[in-house]
């Protein structure tokens, strides 16, 4: 191509991407924050201030439902890695033939339906006339209806189920590009099961895990439907305090600051996640 | 463990019962999903009351089927409208990106590939207020200046499709950058020396092979915008897609027939499933 309509087709490509991220990335995003250094002073007026920070610090329930929002989705997050890395390295290492992209298309599954309909199933099963209290009943164990929704260990389980496909998908990946023949040198070298684990196949599926850990612990701590309503009024999640703000109360400002600093939580723990692991943003990404 | 290393038969019995168990873990709450949606009762839980077609064809309150229920159907449309502006745009903005990044190099690159991505990593909660913010800022801006009030900028279906575009644009980039990557350039080399306009071999030869990858990401990003709540329940006005239908009638206390349109939904997305599979095959 000639070097002039070489440039040409560049502009032209850069224009869309740039606006794009200028105007519905960056600019929004700065507006928050400046919306969130300011107080009403009265009708149309405003004035500089850090009272919404301060705000959120001096109100116990602000800082602890943002501390307990975090602290639950760092849970929820290693949960999910735990539960799911059996699994992908069965699908990826054990499963033969057919049984393998079987298995790995029944993780993919409920994906395909909306997030609503899966937290509305765990609803159905664990709500006090639901499908477990009447099965647990029916076997004798329990003498009356029990109710399992409304506690921080449904929406545990609800969070587990809503993200364990984006981290089963990376680990697949990793773990299939494993080669087999080097586990089978590291037992006939004498390494043991454990061994194996930690010094072959971890650290080979390591950008998987991170991968797969920095998007479940995103989803998670920005989940609103989930805790909502498997977690009932008293849930306390941060997403709803802001939903609360914006919506409800009609408190920009105060709403804003807390979208600031839930967004610099998530961020310091993303990077510090992939500071631990030594991996890099752009590679685990895409 | 491999097939191929010695461990106790206890080791793999535990082994395949937790693998089992994880399925079931997995296939439990559609499943009842699916089975309530036929229950002849007024409320999705135990006991069972009978089989019934209510929930789908019911013409009249309280067992109101979903073909009937009006208000339902006019949000499954909306959620329709709302899903094809915004693949279509992703869409169009995706395949520029695609070819930006794997065709061009440019001063600042990299960074701009990281910019690209962060949306990936901004709750969807965050990304709908911080639209909202910034269009209400210029929606009031010129309302002040012109006094002129700019509609489109307030909560409503095009805010919603604005804010599902800033990041589901991000997500088609990395499905079409990735078929483009696999492309061979002299291929579209050999068409130009044979005397194609630029024109040509894009249409020709270009476009045709990234197709596969245009529909997945067309699906993708159709599936993604249908299904999103948390951006969507930021920038909603009086129209309601489905999610946010099917949400508020879940808070008032909920129905069967909330059963029967997630069937629907389950049905549909999977038929969006097959297809996307069928398409990727046919790339290989």
């Amino acid at each position: 191509m000639k070097p002039q309509h070489f440039k040409f087709g560049l502009a032209l490509l850069l224009t869309p991407i740039l606006l794009w991220l200028t105007l519905l990335i960056a600019l929004p995003h700065v507006d928050m924050a400046l919306i969130s250094l300011r107080e009403r002073v009265s009708a149309g007026t405003y004035a500089f201030s850090w009272s919404n920070y301060t705000a959120f610090f001096t109100e116990p329930l602000y800082w602890r439902t943002f501390a307990r929002t975090a602290v639950m989705s760092i849970m929820a997050t290693a949960l999910t890695l735990l539960i799911a890395f059996p699994i992908s390295f069965y699908i990826a290492k054990v499963a033969r033939g057919r049984l393998r992209p079987l298995l790995f298309l029944l993780c993919l599954v409920p994906f395909w339906v909306s997030e609503l309909v899966r937290t509305y199933g765990w609803m159905i099963l664990l709500r006090e006339t639901g499908v477990l209290s009447s099965l647990l009943q029916w076997l004798g164990w329990v003498d009356g209806p029990v109710e399992m929704l409304y506690q921080d260990a449904t929406i545990m389980v609800g969070l587990v189920y809503t993200s364990m496909l984006f981290m089963v998908v990376p680990l697949v990946s990793t773990l299939d590009s494993l080669d087999d023949s080097l586990i089978e040198a590291a037992y006939d070298l004498g390494a043991g099961h454990w061994r194996v684990m930690r010094d072959v196949v971890i650290p080979h599926a390591a950008p998987g895990i991170v991968s797969g850990c920095i998007v479940v612990f995103m989803l998670t701590l920005g989940n609103y439907l989930t805790p909502t309503l498997l977690g009932g009024k008293d849930s306390l999640w941060f997403t709803e305090q802001i939903y609360t703000q914006f919506i409800t109360r009609f408190n920009w400002e105060q709403g804003s600051a807390f979208g600031i600093l839930l967004l610099i939580l998530s961020s310091l723990i993303v990077w510090i996640g992939l500071r631990l692991s030594r991996q890099s943003f752009t590679k685990v990404m895409s | 463990m491999l097939a191929s290393i010695p461990s106790s038969r206890y080791f793999r019995g535990a082994y395949h019962a937790y693998v089992a168990a994880f399925f079931v873990y997995l296939a439990a709450p559609l499943t009842v999903v699916a089975v309530f949606a036929f229950n002849d009762s007024l409320f999705p839980a135990m006991p069972w009351k009978g089989a019934t077609l209510g929930w789908f064809l019911g013409e009249k309150s309280p067992q109101l089927g979903i073909f009937h229920d009006t208000e339902l159907l006019e949000s499954i449309l909306v959620s329709l409208q709302v899903a094809v502006c915004t693949t279509v745009v992703s869409l169009a903005l995706a395949t520029c990106n695609a070819f930006l990044f794997e065709r061009h190099d440019f001063p600042g690159k990299n960074l701009l590939y990281v910019l690209m991505l962060t949306p990936l990593v901004i709750p969807g909660v965050i990304l709908g207020v911080s639209v909202l913010v910034f269009s209400s800022s210029i929606a009031n801006w010129v309302e002040e200046t012109f006094s002129y009030d700019l509609e489109v900028l307030r909560p409503g279906l095009v805010l919603v499709v604005i804010g599902q575009f800033a990041f589901i644009t991000t997500i088609a980039t990395l499905v079409i950058s990735a078929r483009l990557r696999k492309f061979d350039v002299s291929l579209e080399e050999a068409a130009l020396n044979l005397g194609a306009s630029h024109f040509d071999v894009l249409r020709t030869i270009t476009l045709p092979f990234l197709k596969p990858a245009l529909v997945g990401a067309g699906i993708v990003s159709f599936l993604m915008s249908f299904e999103n709540f948390n951006t969507t329940l930021m920038l909603v006005g009086s129209d309601a897609p489905l999610t946010i239908a099917m949400f508020d009638r879940l808070r008032e206390g909920s129905t069967p027939v909330l059963n029967a349109v997630s069937l629907l939904l389950m049905a549909g997305s999977g038929g969006l499933a097959a297809l996307s599979i069928f398409v990727r095959r046919k790339e290989n």
